[in-house]
């Protein structure tokens, strides 16, 4: 943990100056079931991608991004062919 | 310099202010009794004399948004409401001080539902007064124009970034014409240059309004207890910079006959002003009485209120608000909190009076005066306000 700073050291009106920094901010240990897509199922069509409200499904490898899914499962709902199951995390 | 004299109502008057100012943005929402600001805009945006982007915005919390992200974009942002639209508004309107943007608001003041009445009091701007907004409370349609111009040069000033109110008794005032002078565009933009930050620049990406953990939340909000302790003298300058430039000023407060006074009233906008009519006359039946009408109200010049009043024994604050399960009015409390763990210090006698806009005439405020005057000499002392007027 960096030092806290004080009120004079921060931004001007909770404005955070650093763009994109939630990609530092690791949220992928929140899911407990993790979609796994059958890419012999997968007929490319993007929903997950699209319908992702994190951005954690790659739109060329298909892959997901698992420290930052949340596993919220709606690449598994969208997906018109079922090539995406929600799998229990086992620790 | 070109100035005219133009009858307008203080509604008008804040608009031909915000016009004057080369207002970017006006998202309003018409609620009575300010609609004529909404439509006087409108007027000057539809035959090309503003050149403004009038949002008609469904509702007021839509209005406030609106001008946050306008604000946001580097634009002049100005709205207006009044009652249950700065109601609406609240959640948003902490966004905009928290966010330090200079948007300024129009505000006829009347009373809050229920029961729904819309005439005036101030229960609407004193419900909003811990959000972080300047509010000045004007009493003539003229320092409500004034106080538009001096409110951006306020707001944009680089040590406040705070958006500020300005506050007029709805109908009394808003509907009110009175001459009142009007200086030309270029002369005003010439006092108010365009000084509003662009914070949402792709060139560079930054997020604003953002989550914050227990860890800074309370150092962002300690930026506004500083930035709006830079408001008392900043709004003197401002003001002492637009007298000499038009020649008309107003300071923090105003007072009036208060030398030697056994009793100083102290209310906000049109009040005081029937309060001088009241003064006078109690001045010629030889009662000692005398009036201060703060203008900035939050933040608070409570140093310059304490030099003030702390010489005079006795202080009637009227309050056109009531603050429900408090000992004292609004206004009262701020004068009180001035005075904390101070040893010199008036003794106070608290009104309530023109609640949902029951009239305060000249003969009230003698009587008010007069049961004042009575506990003072006779050493009464009042633990609550009293409520002025009310059919027991």
């Amino acid at each position: 943990m960096s030092e806290l700073k004080s009120y004079k050291e921060i931004p001007i009106g909770s404005k955070n100056v650093e763009a994109g920094s939630s990609v530092r901010n690791e949220t992928g240990s929140w899911r407990d079931f993790k979609p796994v897509v059958d890419m012999d199922k997968c007929i490319k069509c993007l929903m997950c991608f699209i319908s992702c409200p994190d951005a954690t499904i790659n739109p060329t490898t298909f892959g997901v991004n698992y420290a930052h899914c949340k596993g919220c499962g709606i690449c598994a709902q969208m997906c018109p062919v079922g090539a995406v199951t929600m799998v229990e995390e086992v620790v | 310099m070109s100035v005219k004299r133009i009858p307008l109502s203080a509604n008008h008057a804040a608009a031909y202010a915000a016009k004057a100012c080369d207002i970017d943005v006006a998202a309003v929402y018409p609620i009575t009794p300010q609609v004529e600001v909404a439509e006087r805009l409108g007027q000057f945006v539809a035959d090309g004399e503003l050149r403004a982007e009038y949002i008609p915005v469904e509702s007021e919390h839509s209005a406030m948004s609106a001008c946050v992200g306008a604000s946001s974009a580097g634009a002049r942002a100005f709205t207006a409401t009044a009652s249950q639209g700065l109601a609406l508004m609240h959640e948003i309107l902490f966004i905009a001080s928290g966010s330090r943007l200079p948007i300024v608001m129009a505000l006829a003041n009347r009373t809050l539902s229920s029961p729904i009445n819309i005439h005036c009091d101030h229960s609407d701007s004193m419900a909003s007064r811990d959000c972080g907004w300047v509010q000045i409370y004007a009493s003539s349609g003229q320092e409500v124009y004034d106080s538009v111009i001096q409110a951006y040069k306020l707001a944009e000033d680089d040590k406040i970034l705070l958006p500020v109110m300005v506050c007029f008794d709805g109908y009394i005032l808003s509907h009110t014409y009175e001459p009142v002078l009007v200086n030309s565009d270029e002369d005003v933009l010439g006092f108010v240059p365009k000084n509003v930050k662009r914070l949402l620049d792709p060139d560079n990406p930054l997020s604003i309004g953002v989550f914050c953990m227990p860890d800074y939340e309370y150092e962002f909000k300690y930026q506004l207890v500083e930035a709006l302790g830079n408001v008392p003298d900043r709004l003197k300058k401002v003001d002492q910079a637009f007298g000499e430039r038009f020649g008309r000023g107003y300071g923090l407060y105003e007072m009036y006959r208060m030398d030697d006074a056994e009793v100083v009233m102290v209310a906000l906008g049109t009040m005081a002003s029937t309060a001088k009519a009241a003064i006078d006359e109690l001045r010629t039946e030889g009662e000692k009485v005398g009036l201060f009408r703060p203008r900035l109200f939050r933040p608070n010049p409570v140093d310059e209120w304490r030099a003030i009043l702390s010489k005079y024994n006795m202080l009637m604050v009227v309050d056109r608000a009531m603050s429900l399960g408090s000992v004292a009015g609004p206004l009262a409390l701020e004068l009180l909190g001035a005075f904390m763990n101070e040893k010199d210090r008036p003794r106070f006698m608290n009104f309530v009076a023109g609640i949902g806009g029951r009239d305060v005439t000249v003969e009230d405020i003698k009587q008010m005066f007069r049961k004042t005057i009575d506990a003072h000499r006779s050493g009464t002392t009042m633990r609550t306000c009293q409520y002025y007027g009310v059919r027991m």
